[in-house]
């Protein structure tokens, strides 16, 4: 049976022997040092391990715990749209400068995922999005990117 | 002792200047706001706010942030007595009581109550670490890697104890926060560590995107979706003042709370939530009529709202004295004051003695301010939990973005926020904490280069950790726990670990 506690487990032992093929055996290979000397692969080798530990005990320890199909994944359409808007932000913040990305993920929340009315979306997006920019940047002098037309 | 009082004053020169008192003010204000809004905690809410501190020179920043600090924490328990929405771990307890007496018409009075029990035990525990910190430093003068290693390793441990799921799964989340912790340029050697070519990474990942993605994101991602709006209680202003009965009922509560949260704080771990939640406990124990909790009980505010307050000032003692933070929030701070130019450590009370005095003095400010601020305000602030939740949320995401860009102008922090709040996402899914994921990555490079330069002393050999007295007690003392944690696999008794997570998921823990 797939319990949430199983799957966990299982990507925690994953995680582990990725994060140790990582440090010692991959091109990108770090020197382990020895036990005297310590090197730059010593400690998260031994994390590695420690966490492969602890994914053991929590995958066999895992039968008592819920079942991964009765986790409500029901808000996931919300989630991964936030998720996209944000990473699209990541993207364009510094090509089109602080006011403009805001105010389009602003808009593109509120008016396509929300389904807010158009002007208001519209109207809030660039409010909040001038407006944090004057706050932050001109008055706390918190420097924000500016995109073309100085924007 | 002369000498503590002079430096008082010294600190107290410096924190009730009018612009100082203005920086205080405008902390408190924009804190207890960050901390009303629903799922931004003290936490995210610092981690947000760090941006707007970065022009002021470190005395006001250090300032605005303790006041921010304690505005969330106080922000949190306005949610728990009004909406039964604890705005934190810290303030689960709260919402028992608290909510029973809103729903008796007494909201104004649980309100009033907590936020005079909050001031007494910041004031009191405030004293507290202002006369143990400078000896405990002094004491950590001594401390070499081992004792350091230990001392971080014992940190990590009380964390996972003290959280509410298992302590495996807590444990295997602070591994991966010192994974985490481990990419970026090596201190030791100049490697550079899982990067993959990305050369922001070089400094490592920072806790500010770490903090605001695992819990200011994850709990948007996690709530947007099923979005719908909660009932508000709104407290009438002339209720705001508790009867005499209730002010004689809550005053022994403050006091024990006070002395328990302040001793549980000083104990590295999630301090604030586990001190709730044990003075709530010994209020039933000791109350006459322990029928009453859960049914509006005032000591059941008084108490557990005291006790947190006064651990968030015993979290500080390590962290001052020890450069030491013993848990997410005190992390966040610290690195706050990292930025400012400020390193906690035994070192920065001898050295720096009027930025140590003046934080205190700040701290105390921040108290009293508050005090002033929230019982008067709480109708405004009450009014936006009324704003639609679609509507706040997307003003929440900017806040997060600003806040996480802000900190080293860097876009590779959105990705670390973004790839952290999914991370949050799912990990909540799990029943997974996140909390230890942020003291991993804070405590990382501090572990390693102990443990590494342990090793290099020992010439090689783990024993240094046993036969150094300090460290071999430290981590005597975490070894312990985890057989204590190991007790209810064995018995198959709920501990009160296990009881505390029924409460957070909103069920009856039982007698």
């Amino acid at each position: 049976m797939l319990t949430t506690d199983r799957v966990a487990g299982a990507v925690l032992v994953a995680l582990g022997l990725f994060m140790t093929w990582e440090s010692l055996w991959s091109a990108r290979r770090l020197p382990l040092g020895s036990v005297r000397t310590p090197g730059p692969a010593y400690m998260p080798t031994l994390l590695a391990a420690l966490l492969i530990v602890f994914g053991v005990v929590v995958l066999m320890l895992g039968a008592r715990s819920g079942r991964i199909s009765a986790v409500g994944w029901t808000e996931w359409r919300h989630t991964a749209g936030i998720l996209v808007a944000c990473a699209a932000c990541a993207v364009l913040l510094e090509r089109l400068g602080f006011r403009l990305t805001i105010a389009l993920l602003l808009f593109t929340l509120l008016g396509v995922l929300e389904r807010k009315h158009v002007v208001f979306a519209l109207g809030f997006a660039l409010a909040l999005a001038f407006g944090t920019f004057y706050l932050f940047d001109t008055l706390l002098r918190v420097p924000l990117p500016r995109g073309p037309f100085n924007l | 002792m002369i000498e503590t009082l002079q430096n008082l004053y010294l600190g107290f020169s410096v924190a009730l200047t009018p612009v100082m008192l203005f920086y205080a003010f405008v902390g408190c204000l924009i804190g207890t706001l960050v901390g009303v809004l629903p799922g931004v905690g003290p936490l995210a809410g610092i981690s947000l706010l760090l941006p707007a501190t970065f022009g002021l020179d470190a005395t006001r920043a250090i300032i605005m942030l303790s006041g921010i600090y304690y505005g969330a924490m106080y922000g949190g328990s306005t949610t728990s007595i009004l909406m039964r929405i604890p705005g934190e771990a810290a303030s689960v307890m709260t919402c028992i009581d608290g909510y029973a007496m809103a729903r008796k018409g007494r909201a104004g009075a649980a309100l009033a109550i907590a936020a005079v029990g909050s001031y007494i035990a910041g004031s009191i525990s405030i004293i507290g670490l202002m006369l143990l910190a400078p000896p405990l430093a002094e004491f950590a003068l001594r401390f070499g890697p081992p004792e350091y290693f230990a001392l971080l390793t014992l940190g990590l441990l009380v964390l996972a104890y003290m959280s509410s799921g298992s302590m495996v799964k807590s444990l295997a989340m602070a591994v991966l926060g010192l994974l985490l912790g481990m990419v970026g340029i090596d201190q030791m050697t100049g490697y550079f560590r899982y990067a993959y070519g990305v050369v922001e990474l070089g400094d490592g990942i920072g806790v500010v995107p770490v903090a605001v993605g695992l819990f200011g994101l994850a709990e948007i991602l996690a709530t947007a979706g099923q979005a719908k709006a909660p009932e508000v209680l709104k407290p009438k202003l002339r209720e705001l003042l508790p009867s005499r009965a209730e002010w004689r009922a809550s005053a022994a509560p403050i006091g024990r709370g006070t002395l328990l949260g302040f001793m549980i704080g000083i104990v590295p771990g999630s301090a604030h939530v586990i001190s709730s939640f044990v003075s709530y406990a010994v209020e039933r124990k000791l109350s006459k009529r322990p029928e009453e909790f859960g049914k509006g009980a005032v000591a059941g505010v008084a108490g557990p709202e005291s006790a947190n307050n006064a651990a968030t000032s015993g979290a500080f003692v390590p962290m001052l004295a020890l450069g030491v933070p013993s848990g997410p929030i005190p992390a966040v701070m610290l690195a706050a004051m990292m930025v400012h130019g400020i390193s906690p450590g035994p070192l920065l009370i001898a050295q720096k003695p009027e930025l140590f005095w003046g934080f205190i003095a700040s701290m105390y400010v921040g108290n009293i301010m508050l005090l002033i601020l929230n019982l008067p305000l709480v109708g405004l602030f009450v009014n936006v939990l009324r704003i639609p939740y679609p509507i706040l949320y997307p003003s929440i995401v900017v806040f997060c973005i600003i806040g996480v860009y802000a900190v080293n102008s860097s876009v590779v922090d959105l990705w670390i926020m973004v790839v952290m709040g999914l991370l949050g996402w799912m990990l909540r899914k799990l029943s997974f904490e996140t909390a230890p994921i942020v003291l991993g990555v804070v405590l990382a490079p501090m572990i390693e280069l102990a443990m590494r330069q342990s090793l290099a002393m020992s010439d090689g050999s783990y024993m240094i950790f046993v036969t150094k007295p300090i460290s071999a007690t430290l981590l005597a003392v975490g070894f312990v726990l985890v057989l204590l944690s190991l007790k209810p696999l064995i018995t198959r008794r709920r501990d009160w670990r296990s009881k505390l997570a029924l409460v957070e998921t909103g069920e009856n823990p039982g007698p």
